[in-house]
């Protein structure tokens, strides 16, 4: 199984398929890796966690800090804006979790960039303003989840109707709807 | 910058009769906007000025409904997302959850994969062929695809007992073994194809109404393509040389020859010449898997997580249990979160499950490439004239049932 990154590009003694499941161990054994070394030279306190888990890296940033990271990021390589989404860890909290992913078209190799939003203004900075593409996915997760982008363009549902009540993917909407 | 999706409401008052500009609705039902589109049109005249879609049409709320079924039961529901390519579908899918679950999948399988996702690709390039080509008036390609199309669903119905809705690729392999001489029909099939492709080729690329309908229309520069998170034949026909199966290979690709046609033209015109050579690399991936065709079984030595054998229910007790436990509690898959993406017939698509170890996903997220394709139409369409937006959204092979979900 290739790694997830080519050897001429990123050199590693040992293949880094296990599972490194903290923020001290990525930084111990992937310092090398160009999103960590991106992110560490750029702010090393706006990452909170890090992960990296079945050959996908996973960084967890302040959300306050989205839009700087994403730059980051992209001036590291990773160019293209692949997808977004959020998930709902009711009932804990901080309850949503962000994810984007970012592709690297040169380094032939995906982040997931993580962000956790809390109840009851779940809230966070648009990042159409670095990638025009975020547009209709971040309206997605405002749409199905209700969290909201500030500087988005047009922060409007895209797939439901526009009196819908609610936010279905939000783990308290039933599957059924409400009846 | 590139703008994306300022609504249009109003247009401004006009001074005079001079330069009125007019708000034009095109759709749902129109049927050059492949199912249930709505683009809000602001026009000068014939000249296109902003272009506002309007989707949900045709959402469904597979998301939602992802998360009350067990992980085998979503593999239906994925069939209906991008049902012009329900075997691409699935086998995201499946690689999804068979990260999460590490599972290492039989070579016969993986070739067989292989072989179904470009099939699947055929089948969507030719209903896209037969489709745009209609729009831009010339009818009688439809036809000539949708024959061929109809060899390919006779060959998935074969195999899959469904024509569309295959479901044939399952969590750990495949449902069952193909049947006896399905190879060999599969075979003849290809076997015809290149000289069909010449024969659309011979209707289409010399045809001056054809030329000069597609010729420099729908221009999308690099920039804007990556900006705006366009992938797949229309990104390749804007010069971005990427395409997952030879740069991030799943499912085996990385043994399999075959060029990835790029072009840097940006228009329609170059986005059906690339979409023809895809064809016919899909046909030589095709050959390639059958001349290679593994033997072996087509499913993962999981009994926890696939179906048994049919006779083996019959003998054995323990399959038995298995066969009772997985269709009544499902299987638990270790908790984490994985992306994988693969290239479909419009794109990248990626699944992205997220597993609280439980039997059933904790969320599952469909990355489709026309949802993002179509936030890149204003810039296509702008400045251009009404015809031309018809033309544009046949050339990005557009399908509701994967931009609504």
């Amino acid at each position: 199984m290739p790694g997830p990154w080519k050897a001429e590009l990123f050199t590693m003694s040992d293949a880094p398929l296990k599972t490194l499941p903290d923020k001290q161990a990525v930084l111990a054994e992937l310092s090398g890796h160009p999103a960590v070394k991106a992110i560490l030279s750029w702010n090393a306190d706006a990452l909170k966690k890090a992960k990296f888990d079945r050959g996908e890296l996973t960084l967890t940033v302040v959300p306050e800090e989205i839009v700087a990271a994403c730059q980051t990021l992209r001036a590291a390589g990773y160019n293209f804006f692949e997808d977004m989404t959020a998930v709902d860890w009711f009932p804990q909290s901080p309850r949503y979790q962000l994810s984007y992913h970012l592709l690297s078209h040169k380094l032939k190799e995906r982040i997931r960039l993580c962000a956790l939003l809390d109840d009851p203004d779940p809230a966070i900075e648009s990042i159409t303003s670095v990638w025009a593409g975020a547009n209709y996915y971040e309206r997605e997760v405002f749409d199905l989840f209700g969290v909201h982008f500030q500087g988005h363009p047009n922060l409007r549902r895209i797939l439901l109707p526009d009196d819908w009540t609610g936010h279905p993917l939000r783990k308290d909407y039933p599957v059924e709807g409400y009846r | 910058m590139v703008d994306v999706g300022t609504p249009i409401l109003e247009v401004p008052e006009a001074q005079g009769t001079e330069g009125q500009h007019m708000i034009l609705n095109m759709g749902p039902q129109h049927p050059s906007t492949h199912g249930v589109l709505r683009l809000v049109l602001e026009i000068d005249g014939e000249t296109v000025l902003r272009l506002y879609p309007e989707i949900g049409y045709l959402h469904t709320g597979i998301e939602k409904t992802c998360e009350a079924k067990f992980y085998q039961q979503v593999v239906p529901l994925t069939d209906r997302i991008d049902y012009l390519g329900p075997m691409a579908n699935n086998l995201c899918y499946a690689l999804a959850v068979e990260k999460l679950l590490e599972l290492e999948i039989p070579p016969k399988a993986q070739w067989m994969r292989v072989l179904l996702a470009e099939l699947t690709r055929l089948n969507s390039h030719l209903i896209w062929l037969g489709t745009h080509a209609m729009d831009i008036g010339a009818l009688t390609v439809f036809l000539y695809t949708f024959r061929e199309r109809e060899d390919i669903l006779r060959l998935f119905e074969a195999i899959a007992g469904q024509r569309m809705m295959t479901s044939y690729i399952r969590i750990g392999g495949l449902s069952m073994e193909p049947p006896l001489g399905w190879l060999d029909r599969l075979q003849e099939f290809i076997k015809g194809l290149p000289e069909k492709i010449d024969e659309y080729s011979n209707l289409l690329t010399g045809n001056p109404i054809f030329i000069n309908r597609l010729k420099g229309v729908g221009y999308l520069s690099q920039e804007d393509a990556i900006a705006l998170g366009v992938t797949g034949p229309v990104a390749r026909a804007s010069g971005i040389d990427f395409d997952v199966r030879r740069d991030m290979p799943y499912s085996g690709y990385e043994k399999f020859q075959f060029q990835v046609p790029v072009s840097n033209d940006c228009d329609v015109w170059a986005r059906y010449l690339l979409r023809l050579q895809e064809m016919r690399e899909s046909i030589k991936i095709i050959q390639q898997a059958l001349d290679g065709m593994p033997e072996g079984r087509v499913t993962a030595d999981a009994p926890k997580i696939v179906l048994p054998d049919r006779e083996k229910m019959k003998t054995q007790m323990e399959a038995l249990i298995h066969h009772f436990k997985i269709v009544t509690e499902g299987f638990a898959v270790p908790a984490g979160e994985v992306y994988q993406c693969i290239e479909s017939g419009h794109g990248l698509m990626g699944y992205y499950v997220v597993s609280d170890g439980t039997a059933k996903p904790y969320r599952v997220h469909m990355r489709y490439p026309g949802f993002a394709t179509l936030q890149a139409l204003e810039t296509m369409c702008q400045g251009r004239l009404i015809a031309d937006v018809v033309a544009v959204i046949g050339s990005i092979d557009i399908v509701l049932g994967e931009i609504d979900r």
